[in-house]
């Protein structure tokens, strides 16, 4: 059955009504505006906004025409970068804010922790704020009551109840937050990155606990996080936000994956008078091949090549420079030249692997010894890699495929 | 089970949902209790606040107004008079001041999360009620005291509008107020502008003058502000000295009916879109 259907929500700011906060700003923009034809003088600048440029069109679309449903009973994640739509689509479905066009119809009480502890007051103790803060979210005060041992249970912060919740550390107030929304029982539930506070033991809790929502108890979850290992545990589903569109919509791991591709850049652009000229990543049989080629006014000595290859969830997988590994001969120096490292890697399995490169003169001595450095600029795609050891569609547990020689007597 | 919940772009202008609000009345009641604890938790002195800012201001005005300025307050003894005035005006001020910037002081809350928004504006001209209530107690006990030393004071017929007076004077703070706060959330100047009005707009009360002082045409222009009838009724009522004329007061009760029906339409209106503007 469905729970959720979304039906070309739109969203639409218009950036001339957001407003500067002061009547003077607004006529000071009309003016500017209209009467000496200027651009918006308090437009913001600086902010990436692909979808409308300046001096086109006052108007962005935060989202675009987005239509899908929902199953009951699916967790389903949404990612994407920052500014992509998610809290938007989130905001619209719990009804902070309308949408332009479209509609939502959903089945049952939908409840959201856009952020726990919402509607905590910092003078109340913890056991006004669970009653506070489980009105707010629609609970009569009856079904607090009955649920009040569970929640304080739940929330582990049982010494503290009669304590006003601004002595508590954030991690209580978070805790106390997550409790009283997933105690609340409504049909859907709306989880906004709530797991970035909270110890590990709490973020297991969590995450069974939301579990135990959808498959147990039959309750649809949206969650939006850009904690990709949460996502993978937690969905069923994922849909990709990008520019206020879906742009992908399937099972956990493709969904992440193919974020991790959109995000790492395929093609490196790099400053005018940058001394790097171009880094290339290649998966050649089993070795990776990186090579770096530099041409500029600088003599390089020790031209230090260094890279850190990571998974999708952020974990480095490996990575080195020649100079951690006690290479002393970098040849002559030299402002033009080429470095290439052949690194023999285990085989890993197939997929987008995003690389940071590091390019310096020697082991960093001040900021100008840095030629070139950037995080996740350039993904390694590595295909069929177990093809040459085995034979065609191997499948494997884990991100290296093991070479393995099994003896059967 | 079919769809229960349908979020559309936008609802028709008198699309008002009152059944939700009162399936929210629990949130209602913990606002409520929210507003009236947290006032003075913290404070040495606690509730007895509620007693002091009206003593202290019934003094001031007793040396300032009738000491200094020689004004009269018709007749009735001066600490009374003022008192009359102090608890009505100032629950009326209150009021008006603390729904007025509903939507800046609670944008945290309402960016996060949806209730009807309307319940935090009744909510605090609801609490409200409790500190006018200690105010009035203040009254009640300055009126035993004078009442037997002698002083001729008696309660009037009128009394029994008293509870229709409370409600109008919530009703009028309540319907300015969410007014007011609909048209600060995009401009941030107007809550000084009003905040400055509101202070001004106590002298064209009859809060430290009686309108009796005043020619005919003089006291229906001042019966304009619909706050007046209401301040004079209540020292009628109370005391038997005073302005009272119906017509006055069926004209601020329609102010406040007219006014509450406005701006209910239009705190509904900006509370749908109010996030991307704030």
């Amino acid at each position: 059955m469905t729970a959720i259907e979304f039906e070309n929500i739109s969203k639409q700011y218009r950036l001339g009504l957001v407003s500067t906060r002061t009547l003077s700003h607004d006529l000071n923009r009309w003016f500017q505006m209209n009467i000496r034809g200027k651009e918006d003088p308090y437009l913001k600048i600086g902010e990436v906004n692909d979808r409308a440029h300046r001096g086109e069109s006052d108007y962005v679309w935060a989202l675009k025409d987005i239509s899908f449903k929902v199953e009951q009973g699916d967790v389903l994640g949404i990612i994407g970068k920052n500014g992509a739509g998610k809290s938007t689509l989130l905001k619209i479905l719990s009804k902070v804010t309308s949408p332009t066009t479209g509609t939502i119809k959903a089945r049952g009480r939908i409840a959201s922790l856009l952020e726990v502890g919402t509607g905590f007051h910092p003078e109340m103790t913890g056991r006004e704020n669970i009653y506070m803060n489980g009105a707010i979210m629609g609970m009569t005060k009856a079904e607090i009551t009955r649920k009040l041992d569970e929640i304080v249970d739940f929330s582990g912060v049982e010494r503290y109840l009669d304590t006003p919740v601004k002595r508590y550390s954030s991690g209580m107030t978070v805790r106390l937050g997550f409790a009283i929304a997933a105690h609340l029982e409504p049909e859907i539930l709306v989880v906004d990155e709530v797991l970035a506070v909270g110890d590990a033991e709490f973020q297991k809790k969590a995450i069974g606990k939301m579990q135990d929502v959808s498959r147990g108890e039959g309750r649809t979850v949206l969650f939006v996080s850009h904690n990709m290992a949460a996502v993978r545990n937690l969905c069923t589903r994922v849909i990709v936000m990008e520019k206020g569109q879906v742009v992908f919509d399937g099972k956990a791991e493709k969904a992440i994956s193919n974020y991790i591709a959109g995000q790492t850049y395929k093609q490196i652009h790099f400053p005018e008078n940058s001394q790097v000229k171009s880094v290339e990543i290649k998966h050649i049989n089993r070795n990776i091949h990186l090579k770096v080629k530099y041409n500029g006014d600088r003599i390089i000595k020790q031209p230090n090549l260094g890279f850190v290859i990571y998974d999708n969830y952020d974990n480095p997988l490996f990575g080195t420079n020649p100079i951690n590994l006690g290479i002393s001969d970098f040849g002559k120096p030299k402002n033009k030249g080429e470095v290439e490292a052949i690194i023999s890697s285990p085989l890993l399995t197939n997929g987008l692997y995003p690389v940071s490169i590091w390019f310096s003169d020697g082991i960093q001595r001040s900021e100008d010894d840095t030629i070139y450095q950037e995080e996740k600029c350039i993904s390694l795609e590595v295909e069929n890699n177990g093809d040459l050891y085995f034979q065609k569609n191997i499948s494997a547990e884990g991100l290296i495929i093991p070479i393995v020689d099994f003896k059967f007597k | 089970m079919s769809f229960t919940t349908v979020i559309k772009p936008k609802n028709r202008l008198f699309e008002v949902d009152f059944r939700e609000i009162w399936q929210y009345r629990d949130l209602f009641a913990m606002f409520v209790k929210r507003d009236i604890i947290t006032q003075y938790k913290q404070t040495v002195l606690g509730p007895t606040w509620f007693f002091i800012q009206p003593a202290l201001t019934t003094v001031m005005y007793m040396i300032v107004f009738a000491g200094i300025a020689g004004i009269s307050t018709d007749g009735l003894p001066e600490a009374l008079f003022y008192l009359a005035g102090i608890v009505t005006w100032q629950y009326f001020a209150d009021c008006l001041n603390k729904t007025s910037s509903t939507f800046t002081t609670h944008q945290a809350i309402f960016g996060k999360v949806y209730f009807p928004r309307l319940i935090v504006p009744l909510a605090t001209v609801t609490s409200n009620l409790m500190r006018m209530g200690i105010q009035f107690l203040l009254f009640v006990a300055v009126y035993l005291y004078y009442w037997f030393t002698g002083v001729q004071i008696a309660p009037t017929i009128y009394l029994l509008l008293l509870p229709l007076l409370i409600v109008m004077l919530a009703g009028l703070a309540l319907g300015f107020g969410i007014i007011i706060s609909s048209m600060t959330t995009k401009y941030r100047d107007l809550t000084i502008l009003f905040s400055f009005i509101v202070q001004l707009w106590m002298y064209a009360t009859p809060v430290i003058y009686p309108l009796s002082t005043m020619s005919e045409k003089r006291q229906a222009l001042m019966a304009l502000n619909p706050v007046t009838s209401i301040v004079e009724t209540f020292r009628v009522a109370t005391m038997g000295i005073g302005t009272f004329n119906w017509n006055y007061l069926i004209y601020s009760f329609v102010f406040m009916v007219v006014l509450l029906a406005v701006g209910i339409v239009v705190f509904n209106k900006v509370q749908r879109s109010f996030m991307d503007t704030v």
